[in-house]
Parts: C-alpha cells; structure tokens; sequence
C-alpha cells in the first residue's frame, strides 16, 4: 500500500473521504425531513392579524387570536396609566417604562402568555382575579403582573411580552 | 461466550449483559457468503431500504394529513404546496412504492430463476410471498387516502371483488365499508391499516432474514457451500457491494422523483373523489395490472376472483410443484427457456392489464392467463420429470480453479428422499 510521509495509506484516504461525503449527503437528506416540521406557507400566511380597537370602551379588556396564541388588547383607565408610570424602575424584575410598552397609553396590547411555563394569566374579565398590583394574575404557579403587564411576583422572568403591532388606520391595529 | 473480542469498555460491558455486539458481529461482519453473487443479489438488501424508506416519508406524511372525506384531498394538497418540503416527501413515498414493487418484483424473478424456493429455503420463499401480499395490500389502502377519483374507484372495485364470494359476499364488503358505500368510515379504517401494515412487515422481514441465514444465500450456481474456500465474510464485501448497489438504485429513484414524479400515476387522481360519477376508465397501479388482467379475463365474477388470489397462491405451493433437484436455471437447458417465456407472460399481462376489457386484448388476456397457470401448474412438475440437467460443478471454487472438474448431475447432487 502507497504510503505517505507521514504514514498515512490511501486507503485511509478513501475512508475519510467518503465518511465525509456520507456525513455531508446524510445531512443533506436529514435537512428537508427535519424543515418539515417547521410551520407551513399557510401556517406563516395566518401570521398577522387585524383588530379594530374602536369597540373596546374604557376599562374593558378583549382578547384576541393571533398565531393561535391570545391577545390582551385592554383600554385602561386613567387611574391604570397614571399607577403604571409612577413605578421606579429600579424595583421592577424585569425593568421597562410603561411609555415603551404602548404605542398609546391608553390602549396595551401585550401577548397573553405568562412568561413563567405559558399558561394565560386571568384579569380579562372584570370579575377575574388581577393580582396584588391589578393588572393580571397567573393562576398556575402564582405570578402578578401589574396595569402595564410587567412581572412583580412570582416565578415569571420576564414582562408579559409586547407583540408587533402597528396602527393602520385611526383605530385599527395589525399584529404581526 | 464465543465470537470477538471488543476493545472499547463500554461495548464490552453491555455485550456482558446483552449480547447484540457479538450478534451483530455475527450476522452481519463474519456471516459466510457465496463468494460467487451477482447483482441480482442486491435487490433483498435494496427492499429492505426501500422498506426504510417508505417508514420515514410515510411517518412524515402522517404528521400532515388528515384522514376524513372532506379535508383528506385538501390537506394532500397542502403537503404538495405549503408544508416545507412536502412535495419532496409525498413525491418520495408515492413513487417509493412503485419501486419498491420494481424491486420486489426483480428479487422474486432471481428467486424463481436460480430456484432459491427450493429446499431447504421453502420457509423463506413463504414469507417472501407474505411479504409480497402484505404489500399489495399496504399500496391499495395507501392509494385510497388522497381521496381522489382513481382512490375512491379503485376501493370502490377491489372491495366490491369480496362480493363474489357466494352466500356472504355482501355483508363481507357492507363489513369492509362501514356502511352502504366507500365512504369515511372506509377511509379512517384504510388509514389506521395502512399505518399498521407496514410494521408487520418489518416483523416478517425479520423472520424472513432470520430463515435465510440459517442456510445463508443460494448463489447463481445454486449447489450448496463445500467450504470455507467457497464463501467470504459479508462484511466488508457484501456490505460495500449492497452500498454500491443502493447508490446506483438511487440514481434512477431520484431521477423519477425529481423529473418525472408522476409518469407512474394516474392524472385523475388529481380530481377529488365523486361518489356520483366514475371516470371513464380506472386502471389499478401499475404493479396490480398483471393481477387486473387475469381477474377481467375469466367471465365469471367469482372464478374471476379466485383466479386472481390463485396467481399469486401458486407461489406458495411453488416448493412442491418443481420438484427438479437442481436449483439453478444456468443447469436447466428447457425451464431456462420457460422461465423466460412465463417473464414475458406476466409483463403481456401487465400490459394488457391497461387495456379495455374488448376485442382481442380479451383473448389476448385468455391466453396469458391460461399460460401463467400451465407454466406453474402443469410445466414445472412435469419439467422436473423428463428435463436432463447439465452436469453441475463440484463446488463454487471448482469452476474456476478446475474446469474439467464437474460431474455428472444429477446423480452427484444429493437428491431429496422422495
Ligand atoms: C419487503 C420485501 C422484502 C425484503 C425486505 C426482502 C429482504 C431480503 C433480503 C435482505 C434477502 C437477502 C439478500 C438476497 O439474497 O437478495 C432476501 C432473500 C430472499 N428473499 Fe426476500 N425480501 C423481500 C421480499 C421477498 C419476496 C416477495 C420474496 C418471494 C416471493 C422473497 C424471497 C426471497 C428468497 C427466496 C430469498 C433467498 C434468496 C437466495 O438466497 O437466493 N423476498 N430477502
Ligand atoms: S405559568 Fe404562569 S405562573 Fe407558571
């Protein structure tokens, strides 16, 4: 057997070479069976999702389907805002000024999901449960979130998440 | 304990334990091969690929597609146009049926031609037309669930065969539908079957390849291993050939489902199922034409039936109608002749399975079919009365190092107890 230098055979050679060109190929295959999985063109097409806030009165809230997740779009009270802005930021979990969490400080849009294990936090419907700083109250494993849907307590890591939005029309907002 | 000795501690703790290194070892690196296989021997190996083939894409599938009558055609459609890479795997598992019959097909005719189903291999052929029938009947409910117009009419005409069946017949397919005509019920049932199938093949495969390497492979000689000169381990020889064989097989295979995913099927299963109006000519696929055309050939709806099961029940009796010592076609000088002719008979009966049933594509059919059952039926035992072999060689080495040195057969050959 042909040797190099430095010991190695041509048929080492080979060996490698075509472990490789297994390796390469086999992920080649492995790519499309794998991307299968991931959402579909009309899964993406259902990505964004209009609302028209002009039906939401003052102090109620509506919640919205978007990507197959719920949307809190709540109309809050004078009283709300005003609680949301007085917070110092230094006391927050997750530290971020009510100002950059609405396009309009009276309408918040936040993505109803708790940011502890995914469950939808309660404090929608008036007669719910809001937690100690009113805004709303996980029920699984005890989070609350305040008038801004900033994390105050319990296990949650982080704010209730803004979605991308933006207003298209006075009244009417595109999600996504 | 026997068998190697591994190096690495790990394998060597659970080999202690269980024993799946040494059986491996064993059943595929040492097991001793025919060193004389042609290519013909590649196409087991293949049909076990295509068989893992057919498991992934047909997984993959399921993940997408929705067995009821008013969302099936439509969410096949979504594989094909917005699931990431649907095309791709739905074109892969459509057409991977077609070659796995092409495959199957071609490991049968070695099997028939170099008479691997004789002794003491008839087990391994029996399970080889289970499989075969396991099959058919895999591809048939497969084809039913994109719920178009050839889905809806083929289940409708093949369950409708059950009703020949004297006496009972109507309540067998009333029992198959699920009610009074091919409709949801048919389709959610056929879906959980075809999902099942498959994994009963895999459990005869295993048999099957368990039944094959107690005697190992026949050879192209067809005269049993006389010793160690004769075989080679199949690992790396057997291993790097089947590798070889699977890259040229996926040369073909990927030039149909990349270039012509749909010259082997029908254009009007494009069309979703009506259960009001049948298209104008339904032809089953491909790979169950020769079985179409005996069934329309005889007029009779029940004998028809039967002579269509009867095809493929030759094969398992098949053991017992040749009953000529000698294995091999290469030492046959008149079944060589009728092996090709009956090759001949079932691809003029594939073909004239596409044919309307009239005019002289019937007599045509007739005579096919007759043929089909004189060759197993009447040829084969009589063949291996009157037929003189040619002298076999003493051993697979002998040929080559000794051509002088063969022997009469088939006094030489160790003939069966009678
Ligand atoms: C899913 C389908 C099948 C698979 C995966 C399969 C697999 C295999 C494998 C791996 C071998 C050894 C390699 C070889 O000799 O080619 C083999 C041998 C064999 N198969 Fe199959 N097989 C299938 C279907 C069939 C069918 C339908 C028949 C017959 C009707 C059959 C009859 C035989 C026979 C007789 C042998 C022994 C051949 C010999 O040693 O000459 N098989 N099979
Ligand atoms: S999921 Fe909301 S607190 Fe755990």
């Amino acid at each position: 057997m042909a040797e190099t230098h430095d010991g190695a055979t041509r048929r080492d050679f080979i060996h490698v070479a075509s472990a490789t060109m297994g390796v390469v190929g086999g992920a080649c295959v492995a790519w499309p069976f794998i991307h299968q999985m991931n959402p579909a063109a009309d899964t993406l097409a259902l990505a964004s999702t209009e609302f028209d806030t002009a039906g939401v009165a003052e102090g109620m809230a509506v919640t919205v389907l978007w990507r197959g997740k719920p949307v809190f779009v709540r109309h809050r009270t004078a009283a709300e805002i005003e609680e949301a802005g007085a917070v110092d930021l230094e006391s927050l979990p997750d530290p971020q000024a009510d100002a950059d969490r609405a396009e309009r400080p009276e309408m918040l849009v936040l993505v109803g999901v708790c940011t502890h294990l995914g469950c939808v936090p309660l404090g929608q419907k008036a007669t719910d449960p809001r937690g100690e700083w009113g805004g709303w109250f996980c029920p699984c494993h005890g989070s609350h979130y305040d008038t801004s849907g900033r994390i105050r307590k319990g296990p949650a890591p982080e704010n209730l998440e803004v979605p991308p939005y933006t207003y298209i029309s006075d009244t009417v907002i595109r999600i996504g | 304990m026997s068998g190697p000795n591994f190096s690495n501690p790990v394998v060597r703790w659970i080999e202690h334990r269980l024993p799946v290194f040494s059986f491996m070892h064993h059943e595929l690196h040492e097991y001793p091969t025919p060193k004389n296989l042609n290519y013909w021997w590649n196409f087991g190996s293949l049909a076990g690929m295509v068989l893992v083939i057919m498991l992934v894409t047909g997984i993959v599938l399921a993940m997408h597609y929705t067995p009821h009558v008013d969302y099936a055609f439509a969410s096949v459609e979504r594989i094909m146009r917005d699931v990431n890479y649907g095309w791709l795997i739905r074109y892969i598992h459509s057409n991977g049926a077609s070659f796995f019959f092409i495959v199957v097909y071609i490991h049968i005719f070695r099997g028939l031609y170099y008479g691997s189903y004789k002794a003491p291999r008839e087990l391994l052929w029996i399970l080889g037309v289970v499989i075969l029938l396991l099959m058919m009947a895999t591809a048939f409910m497969g084809y039913v669930l994109p719920w178009g117009q050839m889905s809806f009419w083929g289940a409708t005409v093949i369950t409708n065969l059950f009703s020949a069946v004297p006496g009972i017949g109507d309540w067998i397919v009333t029992l198959l539908w699920g009610g009074f005509a091919v409709d949801n019920p048919t389709l959610n049932r056929f879906y959980s079957l075809h999902y099942l199938l498959p994994f009963l093949i895999v459990g005869v495969v295993v048999l099957h390849v368990i039944a094959l390497h107690r005697f190992g492979s026949n050879n192209p000689l067809g005269i049993d291993l006389r010793g160690q000169q004769d075989s080679i381990p199949f690992h790396p020889y057997y291993t790097v050939k089947d590798m070889f064989g699977l890259g040229v097989f996926l040369i073909f295979f990927s030039a149909v489902v990349f270039f012509l995913p749909n010259a082997m099927g029908h254009a009007d299963n494009y069309i979703p199922a009506d259960p009001l109006v049948t298209p104008a000519h339904i032809v089953p696929e491909w790979y169950f034409l020769p079985f179409y055309a005996i069934l329309r050939a005889i007029p009779d709806k029940l004998l028809g039936v039967i002579a269509m099961f009867a095809s493929i029940g030759v094969l398992f009796i098949l053991p017992w109608l040749d009953r000529s010592p000698v294995r091999s076609a290469s030492f046959r000088p008149i079944f060589r002749i009728f092996f090709w002719v009956l090759l001949a008979d079932c691809v003029l009966l594939t073909y004239l399975g596409a044919k309307a049933p009239e005019g002289i594509y019937v007599v045509l059919a007739r005579i096919g079919t007759a043929y089909y059952f004189f060759h197993f039926l009447l040829l084969l035992p009589a063949l291996s009365i009157f037929e003189t072999p040619r002298p076999l060689p003493r051993s697979i080495s002998r040929p080559v190092l000794d051509p002088a040195g063969s022997v009469a057969a088939p006094a030489a050959t160790s003939k069966e107890a009678p």
